[in-house]
Parts: structure tokens; C-alpha cells; sequence
């Protein structure tokens, strides 16, 4: 534990070109991970601080999933540390990964609603259990979610009924319902009809203007444009380039980013 | 035919109590083998090793090996190995040999209950587990509150069908014994010389019973449809 943290002290230390000016609440640090002989993530360093939306994009199997599930720990690590606050998450019982999970919020590509409940109940379900919400509370907190995503006369439903875009706000209604530092999104509009995304990027949006601190893995290069604070690149397992929007989207000397900016925009 | 409706009027009482006894067999051994085919499931899907090891070699040996064998097995073997069955006694009525019956029936059923359980629970999308522990719910929690309602619609049908074939497998433990439909026939058929007659009638009985509940498995697969579409 000693060792990690002296491990994070000399990430923090101004050499990178991205050192956060205040602790980070995620930091990544010096993660490799391997599928086998497959390396998926190699030596990565990723630091995001309160309220900072960070987009990482890149082609497809260079490992940017698969970072963001690290962090939740759906996956393990070889090496390396992922520290929520300070605090490393990689080590330690099932305990202290709930209460961090907790803490984390995650939106997946496939929703990933529980179909046998309401679209209420799928919001409420967290708060009630895990919080000891009462049960009245969770119902009106849900409804002011359903109502911020524009979804509240849906809120007796089952999910079976809702399109995508609209599963997808509900996923994210119910990951706030928890009340996270962080929201991590994997793909999130990658699984939705082209006009359904439109609905969903919205949301994100007005998220990222309440301040919400997010790490978006998305092929909508105009959202993140627009929305990140910060762009991260990602290509086999690397991230080879950062920086601001505009420095990623504009004038970026790496040519890999060059070569993949061109083939999507 | 009338052979068949005076062997009926002279033995009908037989051929209810043998129904009684096939259906507390059945029974028992569906709650029974329930319960240890949901712990081998549990087994199976379990992170240590050494526990799917046990469950898989379990279920292997006992649907590689035919059920009369186990029967007789456990029959003559356990005694030997110094187990003793106690005697039943339910509904008021004296069922020897009946626990070892049930016993045998249930090893056997229950690795086929547990192929149903773990198939049920494996046929969850891999999503759903992922979005309750990233909520926070711990791995029991997700299991009982996100998974089992989802996979009991897929378990429940099959464990139906399970009971059917039970049903017909307890016909079985007629070799150590017990009173049972088949074990009544061939009682019928040594006192009155008639093989054919007594067959009849307990296929016809066999029959009724499985058909009330394929055709209840059927009504109840039918009303999930209408809730769980996903």
C-alpha cells in the first residue's frame, strides 16, 4: 500500500505533460494489462481531475475500453495502479470495491437495464439497497432524474418498451441515482439508431455543464470537440497523444492521430 | 376389453396406491433434488476451482451411468457400507424401502436439475452482472436481486419437464421393491396371469398424469411470455 502510494507521488511530481494542478480524482498510473499474449493496455497513465471531461477516442481494439472497465474494475490489472481519491482501487476486498463502485458510475453500450423491473425501479433499486434510502425518497429523487432526462411518464414501464436512446437515459438516470463522483461511459451512443444519438449526447451534455466529472469513450468526434475538456488518443494499448481539444483536433504532430482524424471526420 | 375393465374393478385399489406412491416418489425427489441441484449449479459457476472440479465430475459419473444401475447401487451398496435407510412413514401408510428410493432418485435428478439451473442462470446477458456490480451490489446481492428473478423464468419450464421424466424414471425403483405403478403391475400380473391388461392400465395412468402437467408447463410458459418479452 506504502509502496503504491509512493508510486503515485512520483507520477505526480512535474515531469508529464498532463500533471494535474490539483489531486486528481482518477489517476491511472503506469497499468499494463494482458489477455494472455495479447497486450491491451501498455504502461498507460491517465490523471482526471474534478469536473474534467475527458474523451478518449481511438480505432477500434486499441484498448480504450478495456482501460475504462479498469477502472471500475470489471477487469483486473497486471500492473500498475488505478487510484480513486487518492486511494488505490486495484488492491483490496470486495467490500471496499463496492463502496468505490459506488462512487464510480459506469454506462454501458448495451444499457444493460434489468428487464424484469420498471424503469422506477431500475433508478431505485441502488439508492434503496445500498444507500437505505427510504423507499418514498428513491421514488421522488427518481423522478426528478426521469424528469431531467425528459423521461418521466415512462417511469412505470419496462424497459422492453423504451427505444434505445431512451434506455440509454434511463441507464444514466439510474447511474446518478447513485450520486458518483465519476461517470465513466463505455460507448454509449455506439449501440443507438443515428437519430436516437442526438437524445443521448444531450443529456451528456447538460451533465458536463453541471459539472460532473466524465470519462466518455466515444467515436462522436464532434461531441467530444465540443464537450472535453481534454482529448486523450489511444492506438494498441498506448496513448500516444493528449491535450486539449483543439490541439488534438487542429494541429495534432502526431501522425497516427493525423491518419485517424482523417478517416472519421 | 373387459379382461382389461375386470382386472381394474379386482385390483383398482392396487393401482392407487401404486399411483400414490410414484407421485410422494416423484415429489420428494423434485424438492430434494432442487434444492442439490441448485448448490451443485452454484458449484459449478463457482470461482474455485476445486468446487467446480467436484460438481462437474459429479455430474459427469451420474448422467454417463444408467439410472437403474445408481438404483441398485445405492440399494445394495450402502448397506453394505454400514448406511442405514430409516422407514418412511407418510400418509399414514408403511413405505419400505421408499427413502433409499428416493434417495437414489434424487442423486440421479439432481444432475440433471443442476445442468437446468446453471444453464438458466448462464443464459443472463454477462451485461446484467456487470451493471449491478457497477452500481455497487456485491456479487451475492446481484445474484439475488438481478439475476435469479431473470433466470427463474428460464429455470422453472425446465424444471417441469424434469418432473415429467422423473415420473416416468421412479418406474425404475420397481427392481428394489418399492410399491410403485410398475411394481403394482407385475404384483397384478403374477396373481391373475394376465401380463398385458395390468400394462395398460398404468401406461394409460402414466399418461394422465404427465399431460396434466406438460399441459401446465405449457399454460404457465405461456403467461411469463406475456410479461418477460425482452
Amino acid at each position: 500500500m506504502n509502496k503504491k502510494q509512493t508510486n503515485l507521488e512520483k507520477y505526480s511530481v512535474p515531469e508529464r505533460e498532463f500533471r494535474p494542478s490539483i489531486h486528481p480524482i482518477i489517476a491511472v498510473s503506469d497499468v499494463c494489462k494482458n489477455y494472455k499474449k495479447l497486450e491491451v493496455l501498455n504502461h498507460v497513465d491517465l490523471y482526471v481531475k474534478q469536473g474534467e471531461v475527458v474523451a478518449i477516442i481511438g480505432p477500434s481494439g486499441s484498448g480504450k475500453s478495456t482501460l475504462l472497465r479498469c477502472i471500475n474494475r470489471l477487469e483486473t490489472i497486471r500492473s500498475g495502479g488505478i487510484y480513486y481519491k487518492n486511494e488505490d482501487i486495484t488492491v483490496g476486498g470486495n467490500k471496499k470495491l463496492n463502496s468505490v463502485r459506488m462512487h464510480i458510475g459506469m454506462v454501458f453500450q448495451h444499457f444493460n437495464l434489468f428487464p424484469h423491473l420498471t424503469v422506477l425501479q431500475n433508478i431505485t433499486l441502488g439508492p434503496i439497497h445500498l444507500k437505505k434510502m427510504k423507499k418514498e425518497d428513491a421514488n421522488k429523487k427518481a423522478e426528478e432524474l426521469l424528469e431531467m432526462v425528459g423521461l418521466l411518464d415512462k417511469k412505470d414501464v419496462y424497459p422492453e418498451m423504451l427505444s434505445g436512446g431512451q434506455k440509454q437515459r434511463i441507464a444514466i438516470a439510474r447511474t446518478l441515482a447513485m450520486e458518483p463522483d465519476v461517470i465513466l461511459f463505455d460507448e454509449p451512443t455506439s449501440a443507438l439508431d443515428p437519430e436516437m444519438v442526438g437524445e443521448v449526447l444531450q443529456v451528456m451534455k447538460n451533465l458536463a455543464k453541471s459539472g460532473m466529472t466524465m470519462i466518455i469513450v466515444t467515436h462522436e468526434m464532434g461531441f467530444a470537440r465540443e464537450v472535453a475538456s481534454k482529448v486523450v488518443f489511444m492506438d494498441a494499448g498506448e496513448i500516444t497523444a493528449s491535450g486539449t481539444p483543439e490541439k488534438i483536433f487542429t494541429n495534432c504532430e502526431n501522425e497516427r492521430v493525423r491518419a485517424f482524424l482523417e478517416k472519421v471526420l | 376389453m373387459d379382461t382389461l375393465i375386470s382386472i381394474w374393478h379386482k385390483y383398482n385399489s392396487l393401482f392407487i396406491s401404486g399411483t400414490k406412491v410414484t407421485i410422494i416418489l416423484s415429489l420428494m425427489t423434485i424438492v430434494f433434488a432442487t434444492i442439490i441441484g441448485s448448490i451443485l449449479a452454484m458449484m459449478k459457476i463457482s470461482k474455485l476451482r476445486l468446487l467446480r472440479y467436484i460438481a462437474n465430475i459429479y455430474v459427469e459419473f451420474i448422467r454417463g451411468t444408467p439410472l437403474m444401475v445408481q438404483i441398485a447401487l445405492i440399494f445394495y451398496g450402502l448397506p453394505i457400507l454400514g448406511v442405514e435407510f430409516p422407514e418412511l412413514t407418510i400418509w399414514g401408510m408403511d413405505f419400505e424401502r421408499l427413502s433409499s428410493g428416493i434417495f437414489a432418485l434424487t442423486i440421479n435428478s439432481s444432475a440433471y436439475v443442476c445442468e437446468i439451473v446453471r444453464s438458466g442462470i448462464q443464459s443472463i446477458d454477462k451485461g446484467q452482472m456487470e451493471a449491478a456490480r457497477s452500481i455497487g451490489f456485491g456479487h451475492t446481492s446481484s445474484m439475488l436481486l438481478i439475476i435469479l428473478p431473470q433466470a427463474i423464468k428460464n429455470i422453472l419450464p425446465a424444471l417441469g419437464n424434469e418432473f415429467v421424466s422423473l415420473i416416468k424414471n421412479s418406474s425404475q425403483v420397481s427392481i428394489i421393491g418399492i410399491a410403485e405403478l410398475m411394481y403394482v403391475s407385475d404384483t397384478v400380473r403374477g396373481i391373475s396371469y394376465k401380463p398385458f391388461e395390468p400394462l395398460i392400465i398404468i401406461s394409460v395412468i402414466y399418461f394422465i398424469m404427465t399431460f396434466i402437467i406438460t399441459r401446465l408447463i405449457t399454460l404457465f410458459e405461456k403467461k411469463l411470455g406475456k410479461s418477460t418479452r425482452r
